[in-house]
């Protein structure tokens, strides 16, 4: 076994190589699935927005297949839905426009993965956002390994806007309200 | 489908702690509760796809990406390397990001107030993939040493930060190349924040004779292993 490469913070700078634009939209035209927004803002210790940080998710197509070769259902995974996305954290939050995934095969309810870096984290942290309108969270495995009084940082808060729901996510890093993080 | 995991990818004992007195601002920002387990479903087996699509043909050559009326200032430099997992196998089609500053240690980004020179001809940024040895391969400036602001007289070494995407969801990594030999290194708060020495030496890159191009730019060599789920479906296939 080789030595895992050490992290180190992405810094204040990270704009110049990770940010394109247009990466917080994972929808085309052609893609399959309920329109959904998620917003949120990243904020420190303080209860201060985080405004140099950045928010990537990853989750299933709208059928649950991910368009990879260990998904043993990837040839039935939506062509025009990549799963990936990525959200600078300025003041007033990130956001993404993308889809509601389907349930993977073996998980009761539906999530996404998401992974947060900024300046001051040396190494990025892993949580999960699963929709507060899924009664089958309540099955979820993960969460509920997760003490009660902290399972509600997990769970994105549907807020009707028009035809294209917007769930609100913030992701404290410190705090009473500290988000839960993993270690995979 | 639920893969049990025997131990956690993320090796903690060769890993920077949220939390570290060097690096101020880490006080505010690192999650202070335990971190839960979480075992690997296949949200964390898969990850995005990457292919020659997602890279243009300047893309892995920062002397001339953003170049607009000239060659840009400084030591040419030639930075290959391998990308593999703990098992050391290749990892192929690997997409990695870099970004740094210029050759006086100013950076292309408005936040940045150091009192040097921009150059006009190096924004500092690339992308690259790994072929099918793992190995990458991309060519830039030497960056300069910047001040900042963590406590008196700081200043970073030099350096160039990676943003490398692998095979999964897990493998996910973000870290900075230094240069051999550099003094402000046993100095950096950020560099020593890996608790392991031997990780630790991991992070500088190696003079590369065999790299480097009579009458054109120095070669430097950066291997860089990936973590990731210990159990995949097709890499299994793969071996
Ligand atoms: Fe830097």
């Amino acid at each position: 076994m080789s030595i895992q490469t050490g992290s180190q913070t992405v810094g204040p700078y990270f704009r110049i190589g990770m940010i394109r634009g247009g990466e917080n939209t994972l929808v085309q035209d052609e893609t399959v699935g309920q329109r959904i927004y998620i917003k949120g803002q990243l904020l420190d210790g303080d209860g201060q927005p985080v405004n140099d940080g950045c928010i990537e998710i990853w989750q299933a197509d709208a059928q649950g297949y991910f368009n990879h070769p260990a998904d043993p259902n990837q040839a039935q995974a939506d062509p025009n839905f990549r799963g990936f996305g990525r959200s600078e954290t300025l003041g007033a939050g990130f956001w993404f426009k993308t889809i509601k995934p389907g349930v993977i095969a073996g998980a009761p309810t539906p999530y996404i993965n998401v992974r947060v870096f900024s300046r001051g984290m040396l190494i990025h942290a892993l949580t999960r956002l699963y929709f507060s309108d899924e009664s089958a969270n309540a099955d979820d495995p993960l969460l509920n390994s997760v003490p009660p009084e902290r399972r509600a940082t997990l769970i994105a808060q549907r807020q009707e806007f028009g035809d294209v729901p917007t769930y609100r996510f913030d992701i404290h890093l410190q705090g009473d309200k500290e988000t839960v993080f993993f270690n995979p | 489908m639920t893969v049990s995991n025997t131990a956690p990818v993320i090796d903690w004992a060769r890993q920077p702690s949220y939390l570290y007195d060097g690096y101020k601002s880490t006080a505010k920002r690192g999650p202070t509760k335990p971190l839960i387990p979480m075992a690997h479903t296949l949200a964390e087996l898969t990850g995005p796809v990457y292919g020659h699509d997602d890279i243009a043909p300047l893309d892995n050559d920062l002397t001339k990406n953003s170049a607009i009326n000239g060659e840009p200032i400084g030591e040419r430099i030639i930075v290959v390397g391998r990308v593999t997992d703990e098992a050391d196998r290749p990892v192929r089609n690997a997409l990695l990001e870099v970004w740094q500053a210029n050759a006086t240690g100013r950076y292309w980004h408005k936040v940045d107030q150091h009192d040097a020179p921009l150059d006009p001809n190096f924004r500092g940024a690339g992308r690259v993939l790994t072929d099918e040895n793992g190995e990458y391969r991309f060519t830039s400036i030497k960056p300069g040493a910047y001040p900042w602001r963590n406590h008196l007289n700081a200043w970073r070494p030099a350096h160039i930060h990676f943003s490398i995407f692998g095979r999964d969801f897990l493998s996910r990594l973000v870290t900075q190349m230094y240069f051999p030999g550099d003094p402000l290194l046993p100095l950096d708060p950020i560099y020593n924040s890996i608790p392991d020495e031997n990780a630790r030496q991991l992070l500088i890159s190696t003079y590369a004779h065999d790299i480097t191009t009579p009458e054109w730019a120095l070669g430097y060599r950066f291997n860089i292993v990936l973590c990731g789920s210990r159990e995949t479906p097709f890499e299994t296939k793969e071996v």
